[in-house]
């Protein structure tokens, strides 16, 4: 049972009219882990969350949930299930401890509400009814209604979209938090550095797809563009250092003094760097690697202009 | 980091400790609202009150309350099962709290079981209310409990049918305003506080086939007249609950 996937999604086809929302998505989330499906709007995230969820039937494709299917079986499924929505989910009038509480009642074991509202700061809330607490709280109030029940696995939309800094870190800690005790959680999100800090996996969907997969490290390791940059004379002759470096390499004075080295930047490539500068008798100042970030590989794969 | 905090122990709560838990939290919603109270409380008690002392109405013979009561507990019973639930029912649906419910343990039949539980403790509270003021000013029931019990019965089924229908099929707004708006003309022409009679006899004969003409014409009928089980306003009334709950049924929209 702990071998087979939290989720497996195979071929998940969804259509609304003749638009189609989701196109053959692959996604297998390992039990345990942190997984952030990464996307431009209109790329089928939340399609794909609220099918796991149960509450979009495919029209094609499979979807498995804690080995069940969440359409048909449904009522076994959410007991074991956490969801925190894109928005809402809380009557206007009902105050942030009332309507955890109440989230809390209709679970088993439930988390003590209080220990909660202590860490996600919903405290302040007092007595304001939902419709008054501001994006924010409403956003915390719909995370600890998604994990009061304990449950093995989480579904958050666009968790920390409209937090403060401080609200943001306060929603990372809770999810490391989740994995540590074991928790599955499969988030969406449009902030890179998000996936980057959180996920054990991303997988960046475009188009109703996955167009790519693996841990924030590999999917950054991807392509070419590791880039080496150091300052010193200007003027220097980088035909004599490209000569040293491996073919593919791209070497460029960006400003006066300022100089950028493209290609697999590794020991050898900073030691020929390093040496080819100790025989021009140059000081490399401020010499620093830079790796692709997620953002880049999300830019490059996703394109750079905006989505109507 | 780990702390065991969340270490996962998933399960549902039993169903009766759900459906109470859910039945008190929607009625500590509606009664919370202003305007919900407004339309439950505040105005069947003020017609009750201003149009028993003041002689605004010809009620035809005999004491104005004892007219004038039935009419508003059918009123009460409207106000609650139909214009409260699918007013509240409506925005519930637009703010994703019937999306969000959706995803919990709490089963789709027993969240409707639970709004209908927190109907009949809303009306529960009404009635006697309406009852202990009607009272107070000389109202005077006759009638077996039993007819009137059903009448209540058959009517809240009735209009939460047509509250559940509206508030799952229109947007919130539209809810909003068109459920005050029959609020408002039922008010007027279902024979709660104007007598049917005062109506030209076409248009009588297609208001007495409205529900709230089947409900405040049946509890008059036994409250004032002491009439015995009076069928035909049961059976308008069960025709309006098979229907509404019908439509509501098939038609209704949780997102």
């Amino acid at each position: 049972m702990q071998s087979t996937p939290a989720v497996e999604v195979v071929g998940l086809v969804k259509r609304y009219g003749t638009k189609t929302a989701v196109d053959g998505l692959e996604l297998s989330v390992p039990r345990g882990s942190v997984t952030a499906v990464l996307g431009p709007n209109g790329a089928g995230k939340t399609t794909t969350i609220e099918s796991c969820e149960g509450y979009r039937r495919p029209d094609a494709g499979t979807v498995r949930v804690l080995g069940l299917d969440p359409v048909t079986q449904s009522a076994q499924l959410r007991p074991r299930i956490g969801v925190m929505l894109q928005s809402g989910g809380v009557y206007p009038g009902a105050r942030a401890e009332e309507m955890l509480r109440h989230t809390a009642s209709l679970h088993a074991n439930p988390i003590d509400p209080a220990l909660l509202i202590e860490r996600l700061g919903l405290g302040s809330c007092g007595r304001t009814p939902y419709r008054r607490l501001s994006g924010g709280q409403q956003q915390r109030l719909a995370l600890a209604m998604a994990v009061v029940g304990r449950p093995e696995l989480v579904f958050l939309d666009e968790p920390t979209a409209g937090l403060d800094p401080q609200a943001r870190r306060a929603t990372w800690d809770l999810v490391r938090e989740l994995r540590a005790d074991g928790v599955t959680t499969v988030l969406t999100t449009h902030f890179m550095d998000e996936a980057e800090q959180l996920a054990d996996d991303v997988a960046i969907v475009d188009g109703g797809k996955v167009i790519a997969r693996g841990t924030p490290e590999e999917l950054c390791r991807g392509g070419a563009e590791d880039t080496l940059r150091f300052s010193g004379r200007p003027g220097l002759d980088l035909l004599s250092l490209l000569k040293a470096l491996p073919p593919d390499s791209a070497a460029a004075e960006l400003t006066p003094g300022n100089y950028r080295v493209e290609g697999r930047v590794d020991p050898q490539m900073l030691a020929t760097v390093t040496s080819w500068c100790a025989q021009h008798g140059v000081m490399p100042d401020r010499i620093a690697v830079e790796r692709r970030t997620l953002e880049d590989v999300f830019l490059e794969l996703t394109g750079k202009e905006l989505r109507p | 980091m780990s702390t065991g905090t969340f270490a996962p122990e998933p399960g549902a709560a039993p169903l009766p400790r759900m459906i109470g838990a859910q039945t008190a939290l929607e009625t500590r919603m509606l009664l919370r609202n202003g305007e919900q109270l407004l339309l439950t409380i505040v105005i069947p008690t003020v017609l009750l009150v201003l149009f028993s002392a003041v002689p605004i109405i010809d009620t035809g013979g005999g004491r104005r309350v004892d007219f004038l009561a039935p009419g508003l507990l059918a009123l009460a019973v409207m106000s609650t099962a139909f214009t409260g639930q699918a007013i509240a029912t409506g925005f519930e649906r637009r703010y994703g709290v019937l999306k969000r419910l959706g995803a919990s343990p709490l089963p789709r039949w027993a969240l409707m079981t639970a709004k209908t539980g927190s109907v009949l403790v809303t009306e529960a509270l009404q009635i006697v209310l309406l009852s202990v003021i009607a009272l107070a000013l000389g109202w005077s029931p006759h009638g077996d409990p039993a007819a009137v019990v059903l009448l209540l019965a058959l009517g809240t089924a009735a209009f939460s049918g047509l509250g559940l229908l509206m508030a799952g099929t229109l947007r919130a707004e539209a809810t909003l305003a068109a459920a005050n708006l029959v609020f408002l003309l039922l008010l007027v022409g279902g024979g709660v506080v104007v007598p049917l009679d005062k109506f030209p006899g076409g248009v009588r004969s297609a208001l007495d086939l409205l529900p709230i003409s089947a409900l405040s014409d049946g509890l008059r009928g036994v409250l004032q007249h002491g009439s015995a089980m009076p069928w035909s306003d049961l059976g308008i009334l069960a025709v309006w609950a098979v229907l509404g709950l019908g439509a509501a049924a098939r038609f209704f929209r949780w997102e």
